[in-house]
């Protein structure tokens, strides 16, 4: 099912150490693992929960990840602010 | 009957009794050599790991994680890193077993960063399968399959989160719906609560196959339905002059589309692939109109009431 193909992911390759993590914990597939090497290979389905990142120990991955409560978040745009912090 | 727990547990039915107590358990006869997983104290994580593991020797590892599942646990912070080592040191586990092994689920990785684990506790962190029931294959590979990594979505997952939703949009539904009905509106009575049903039960249900990408336009098209329905029923009223029911037509029209599409927009937060950015600029694309329809629907509702009552 495609979604919002726009996210906060970025990977910068120059500081993978081939450490495969990445395409190991992602539950969308965005990442494949090229004999450890990360390669971006779906960007586009990426829901920012932040495994890869939270995972990567050299900090090639960034992503804001966030829990998406829309309920909070349109609290907020009704009242045009932008705190989100997410009912329990 | 755990099936039913389970369904009330969904719904947050007395949630505090649905957590186990953080700790170390042996199921079967674990030895030294014998596998850890890793777990939420949420009763229903746990079961799903129990029932996957039946006949496996091994030790749970159940960390504190205020009874909340793992993903969102992990996505909230209390499954861990910090958590992890400070489970494994209190309850002495590197003492109980000989390796250095933890089988931690691959949905708490959003929560645990494996790398640090390592440093802190000396134990390494295998990431196991997204679901429980594919822990027996894991085992005998000895590693994830791109299968078992994957996030689904099925009809069954998004059957289970109805409850959930309803719980949260159906009492202000059903009050929405007891005020219109007492105010002598029972088509908006019946339209509110259809409207609401329909975006917190009817998107989830038919998901995949409404049309649009955002899930307001999913809730649109099911609201929009219920809003016909409603507005074929106004206007078959005959105890008001063709413009009067135009109005009252035209405000079911513009009142209940938003309200399916609102609890729709909701379930956002509980599917498996939808990004809070793009959550975020489908609230900013949709929330104003939803508001805006509904307002107009409503004061134009109030108006042919008023005209109708000033001729009758």
């Amino acid at each position: 099912m495609p979604y919002c193909k726009e996210n906060t992911l970025e990977y910068d390759p120059d500081l993978c150490n081939s450490c495969g993590v990445c395409a190991t914990v992602c539950p969308h597939g965005v990442f494949k693992s090229d004999k450890g090497k990360g390669r971006l290979i779906a960007p586009s389905e990426c829901m920012e929960c932040g495994a890869c990142a939270m995972n990567c120990a050299t900090g090639a991955i960034k992503v804001d990840s966030d829990v998406g409560c829309a309920s909070a978040m349109m609290l907020a745009a009704l009242l045009g602010r932008s705190a989100t912090t997410c009912c329990d | 009957m755990d099936r039913l727990i389970h369904v009330l547990a969904r719904a947050g039915v007395r949630r505090n009794e649905w957590r186990v107590s953080p700790g170390l358990y042996r199921l079967g006869a674990p030895g030294p050599n014998s596998p850890v997983f890793v777990s939420a104290n949420y009763k229903l994580s746990f079961d799903a790991l129990r029932e996957a593991l039946e006949g496996v020797d091994c030790y749970i590892l159940v960390l504190d994680t205020k009874g909340i599942n793992v993903w969102c646990a992990a996505g909230k912070g209390s499954f861990s890193t910090d958590e992890l080592v400070y489970r494994i040191e209190r309850t002495g586990l590197a003492d109980v077993v000989e390796h250095r092994r933890l089988i931690v689920p691959q949905l708490a990785a959003t929560g645990v960063a494996g790398y640090e684990v390592r440093e802190r506790s000396g134990f390494r962190v295998t990431y196991g399968p997204v679901r429980a029931s594919d822990i027996k294959e894991f085992l005998e590979s000895g590693k994830t399959s791109d299968k078992m990594r994957l996030v689904r979505f099925d009809l069954k997952d998004r059957a289970v989160l109805i409850p959930v939703e309803a719980k949260s949009a159906l009492p202000i539904a059903l009050g929405a719906s007891t005020l219109a009905y007492l105010a002598g509106d029972p088509i908006a009575a019946a339209g509110i609560t259809a409207a609401s049903v329909s975006g917190f039960a009817g998107v989830p249900a038919l998901l995949p196959w409404l049309p649009g990408e955002d899930f307001s336009i999913k809730g649109f098209f099911l609201g929009g339905g219920v809003a016909l329905a409603a507005s074929i029923a106004a206007l078959r009223d005959d105890g008001a002059s063709l413009p009067i029911r135009l109005v009252r037509a035209a405000s079911y029209a513009l009142l209940l589309p938003p309200i399916a599409a609102f609890a729709s927009l909701n379930f956002t937060g509980c599917s498996t692939y939808t990004s809070p950015t793009g959550v975020r600029k489908e609230i900013d694309r949709y929330v104003r109109l939803m508001a805006g329809m509904a307002a107009s629907g409503l004061i134009m509702n109030v108006a042919q009431r008023i005209a109708r009552a000033a001729k009758g």
